[in-house]
């Protein structure tokens, strides 16, 4: 029995070669594409978009300087006036414009947010890089110095991210960085783990192994091999990460230990002083309330969708 | 045993899968598909992955999802078309009537409940036998299937058995209730050689002592040439090749087939005698609708090939989907 | 007689078993591979067959120093990579190379094929251009525009040509393929297996096949060592190891291999093993193979572990009645998965 072969060798068969020279599509290229797709990302995005845009803008956007209380004597102990041709939402219960406030708290909260996680995410990533390259590749040492790592992490994590921060802030007393690193230490576990736990289930497979094979230096596999292919879910939760950590911006701010200078508009703080007013004017802590919600949840549906796009098992 | 052999067992007649939500372009995973499986008999369905072979088991056993799948044709049991049964009909059937093994001993058990659980589940459910009756039962069958001391396997967790144990037990589950036809989905893709040959062993003697058919979806013609009566051999969702399993090794007809018999390694042939593959790979394919899917990785691949679709014909002995088949070895006279 | 290119001797990788976190206890050992003897000579192919877990995979990986070898030594050209050290055994990784099973988890997926190809070559700063990149691809088939491309956007055979090409950038001189077909389709193993034969050809290369796959093996192998928990029990010519397998391991395993051919399927002998491969953390005592051995005899095979011994030239066998079974004097006797738990529980 014989079996013919193709009518001319199998790579010229003008039916088997492709003719695709197109240069290749990359992983994160082909997120990217994924994640154009993906209305949950829009959404988010817009809203994302719209947040750091009113915050880079601000002084474009109202003709009040903030917090200038210019209208307290418009503000009575019973009642802060509402919307008018002037003011767009009305007083607040200083006599400062609302929108004002609003807009320029925006940059507060968008500042806050993001150095807060920068710190969080250097830091985490640092120590989990050094714990997660040592345990994949650093044979018996590398054991040792994963576990100093992890034990430093672990004892981070054993105290309450809020109780974290308070500490902090009282030590460092009441100056803006301190809510910045506060929030940002705080972070520091959730990142280190999260790497080190991808580092290592990426140190196990089978690249790594060839990597090894080809005499590749331990400290090219670590940054070339593990640590690209790990970042992923990082990447996620840095983006989650910033939801929470302007919610905890507001949560200090609240909590008496944010920015001193009551000139400073800022969501947490508008929180506080709505308080005694909330039945006369509920806008003054429904408005700050709802922005903090909005950003949240804009950076959280972000943060999903990117999660889903750099999956690859995900096909959209 | 009434009458029971005037007809198949199951006939699958034109059944075709087509995966995409309505709007959406759809994706014909199997078409065309027509098989016979008479009371007793064996018959295999072999292609590579993608050819549509386990999806076209999971239509059978309608385990097929209903969002996003359509599945057209008929699927005759006994006359009855499963396709129009209701999910209850269906689940009544399934176990008692149609029993199914899976490739992955692992992901078919539940890790959190004991194979005696499991086992005795299926039993309670489609027989009536009482708590005392189904463990009596369960114990004789893990010792059916080769389990040793199977009165203290009963109560350990599937991740407390070897792959090979697991794939046993599936086999005592599906086969608890002695039905009428067996599903073997690549059922021994997952095991080693040695243990791959015990497990093929207990459901060969086993499917003979219970009488049942057996449909076994494969990619390995060596475990078909030892196991079954007719092959069907699929390509990219469709029938190619259908005959006897003699006729099939001894004189493949359709170039797939031959170039399949040609590329395998054989335990039996000397060291050094060369391999011929089939070129390319199998997502090179042509749309069946407009063309032979097989047509670019064809070395008999005339002009009439990558124009029109060669439809399934019998053609003496055997159903072909072919314009240009290899060579009749029993008419040529050619020596193999 | 040319002096083997390679010579594993008394290669032990044994694994501990530990519990506890900080102060971790050993509490067992794995013995994954446990003392394996083997020659592999320049130019030839040496297959290693053996059924998941009897440690085939750890051995190969050993040799590369990719396991960690607890004893013994592997001489490559006359120096033992076992005892090198970390610069001296990077650069020796020019001349001994890996072609995995899975190609996709193979390959690094952020990587473009050309970057894959040509990272080696920096690692060991050795000059190249892109010529070199689509020669490589040359060699194993692909087209030249592959190198733009990312290892998913190929189908399986071709990612496992990318794996190929990677092997033979460092140009080595001795290449461990381990499972290198058996993620492939069907239709797919062929080409593969005849690259590597093309390859061997056209740049003299010495391989160490590593299969579960007898039939694989048979096709590729000039000379094939049977692997059974942790040792091996039969080495020959491939040829010689087919038609006449004298170890009852080997006897078994090629009988359980289903041949595509009706004829064949119906006609020939078959000796069903009962059991499964014991737990290389507590083998069986004397013979790792007595307790699902057919032709087990009361004295000897449970307490006493058979050596390597050249039965016919060329031919070694670790078994103790490996005569008299071949002669016919010792015939095969039921075993029942009972028994088989029994032998075991007792070692």
């Amino acid at each position: 029995m014989t079996i013919p072969l193709p009518p001319s060798g199998a790579g010229t068969d003008p039916l088997l070669t492709t003719a695709d020279d197109a240069p290749g599509v990359s992983l994160w290229r082909a997120a990217w594409r994924r994640l154009r797709r993906n209305p949950t990302a829009i959404v988010g995005a817009v809203i994302v978009a719209a947040f750091i845009l009113v915050a880079l803008l601000a002084p474009l956007l109202t003709p009040y300087e903030p917090g200038s209380a210019r209208w307290s004597g418009q503000v009575t102990p019973t009642s802060v006036p509402g919307p008018s041709p002037e003011h767009l939402l009305g007083l607040d219960r200083f006599g400062s414009d609302l929108f004002t406030q609003l807009v320029y708290g925006a940059r507060q909260s968008l500042v806050y947010g993001v150095v807060a996680t920068a710190i969080g995410l250097t830091a985490g990533t640092a120590l989990g890089t050094l714990a997660g390259g040592a345990a994949s590749v650093g044979g018996r040492i590398g054991g040792w110095v994963d576990n100093a790592v992890m034990r430093l992490v672990d004892i981070m994590l054993s105290v309450p991210s809020l109780l974290l921060a308070v500490s902090i802030a009282a030590v460092l007393g009441q100056n803006p960085y301190a809510v910045m690193i506060a929030i940002g230490v705080a972070q520091v576990p959730i990142f280190a783990r999260l790497l080190r736990g991808s580092m290592l289930s990426q140190g196990r497979s089978d690249y790594v192994l060839a990597a090894e094979a080809l005499g590749l230096r331990k400290r090219r596999i670590v940054m070339g091999h593990v640590l690209p292919n790990s970042l992923g879910p990082t990447v996620v939760q840095a983006t989650l990460n910033l939801a929470v950590a302007i919610i905890e911006v507001a949560a200090l701010s609240f909590l008496g230990l944010g920015q001193p200078d009551p000139a400073v508009a800022e969501w947490g703080r508008m929180l506080v002083a709505a308080q005694d007013r909330f039945e006369a004017a509920p806008q003054l802590a429904l408005l700050p309330g709802g922005a903090i919600a909005i950003t949240a949840l804009g950076f959280t549906l972000f943060g999903e969708a990117l999660r889903e796009a750099l999956d690859p098992r995900s096909r959209r | 045993m009434t009458g029971a052999h005037d007809q198949p067992l199951l006939s699958v007649r034109d059944l075709s899968v087509r995966f995409g939500l309505k709007g959406q372009r759809q994706v014909a995973a199997v078409d065309e598909v027509s098989l016979d499986i008479w009371p007793g008999q064996h018959v295999a369905l072999v292609g590579e992955s993608g050819s549509g072979k386990s999806v076209t088991s999971l239509a059978v056993m309608g385990l097929l999802p209903d969002r996003g799948v359509e599945v057209g044709g008929e699927v005759l049991y006994r006359g009855e078309d499963l396709l129009t049964k209701s999910p209850k009909e269906m689940a009544g059937l399934r176990g008692s009537e149609i029993a199914m093994v899976f490739q992955d001993p692992m992901t078919s058990l539940n890790p959190v409940i004991t194979v005696g659980v499991q086992l005795t589940e299926v039993l309670l459910r489609h027989l009536q036998v009482s708590k005392a009756e189904a463990r009596e039962r369960a114990v004789e069958l893990l010792g059916r299937v080769g389990i040793p001391d199977p009165a203290r396997r009963l109560r350990e967790y599937p991740h407390q058995l070897s792959g090979g144990m697991r794939q046993r037990v599936l086999i005592a589950i599906a086969l608890a209730c002695e039905p009428k036809l067996l599903i073997a989905d690549e059922p021994t893709t997952a095991l080693d050689v040695t243990i791959q040959a015990q497990v093929l062993e207990v459901l060969k003697d086993l499917v003979a002592d219970t009488d049942a058919a057996l449909l076994m979806i494969t990619h390995d013609l060596g475990v078909v040439a030892g196991l079954c009566d007719d092959v069907n051999v699929m390509y990219s969702g469709r029938i190619v090749e259908s005959t006897n399993r003699n006729r099939l090794f001894a004189n493949p007809r359709h170039p797939y087939t031959g170039g399949l018999l040609a590329s395998i390694p054989r335990l039996d042939s000397p060291r050094g005698a060369p391999l011929t593959p089939i070129p390319g790979s199998p997502t090179q394919t042509l749309p069946w609708t407009s063309a032979c899917a097989f047509a670019p990785r064809c070395g008999n691949r005339v002009e009439a090939c990558t124009e029109r679709a060669p439809a399934l014909e019998a053609t003496g002995d055997r159903d072909l989907r072919c314009f240009n088949p290899l060579a009749d070895a029993d008419l040529t006279g050619a020596a193999r | 007689m040319t002096e083997p290119l390679v010579q594993v001797r008394g290669l032990k990788v044994h694994f501990p078993i530990r519990k506890g976190l900080i102060l971790a206890r050993q509490t067992g050992t794995v013995r994954a591979v446990d003392g394996v003897d083997l020659d592999i000579e320049a130019g030839r192919t040496l297959g290693l067959v053996g059924e998941s877990g009897c440690g085939k995979s750890t051995l190969g990986r050993a040799m590369l120093r990719l396991a960690p070898v607890t004893e013994g030594s592997v001489v490559f050209d006359g120096t033992d990579v076992a005892t090198l050290e970390r610069e001296a055994l990077r650069s020796m990784r020019q001349n001994m190379q890996m072609v995995f099973q899975d190609p996709l988890a193979s390959l690094n997926p952020r990587q473009s094929v050309e970057t894959i190809l040509t990272e080696p070559l920096r690692a060991h700063g050795i000059a190249y251009d892109s010529s070199r990149v689509r020669e490589l691809l040359e060699l194993v088939g692909l087209p030249s525009a592959a190198a733009q491309k990312y290892p998913h956007e190929f189908s399986g055979g071709q990612r496992q040509r990318i794996g190929i090409a990677r092997a033979i950038a460092l140009e080595p001189r001795f290449v461990i393929a381990d499972e290198p077909v058996s993620a492939l389709d069907v239709s797919i193993q062929a080409q593969v297996l005849n690259l590597l034969e093309d390859l061997q050809q056209e740049l003299g290369l010495t391989y160490l096949v590593i299969a579960h796959d007898l039939a694989v093996v048979r096709h590729v192998a000039d000379d094939v060592a049977v692997m059974y928990l942790g040792g091996i029990v039969e080495q020959a010519a491939s040829d010689d190891l087919y038609s006449t397998p004298m170890h009852p391991y080997t006897k078994a395993l090629m009988s359980a291999v289903p041949v595509p051919d009706p004829r064949v399927e119906e006609t020939r002998e078959r000796i069903i093993l009962q059991g499964d491969l014991p737990s290389p953390a507590n083998p069986p005592s004397g013979c790792r193979f007595h307790s699902r051995c057919p032709f087990r005899q009361e004295t000897r095979c449970d307490d006493e572990r058979p050596e390597l011994v050249e039965v016919r030239p060329g031919h070694t066998v670790a078994c103790h009645w490996v005569e008299e079974i071949n002669s016919g004097q010792i015939r095969p006797h039921e075993l029942t998965p009972d028994t088989v738990v029994q032998l075991e529980g007792h070692s």
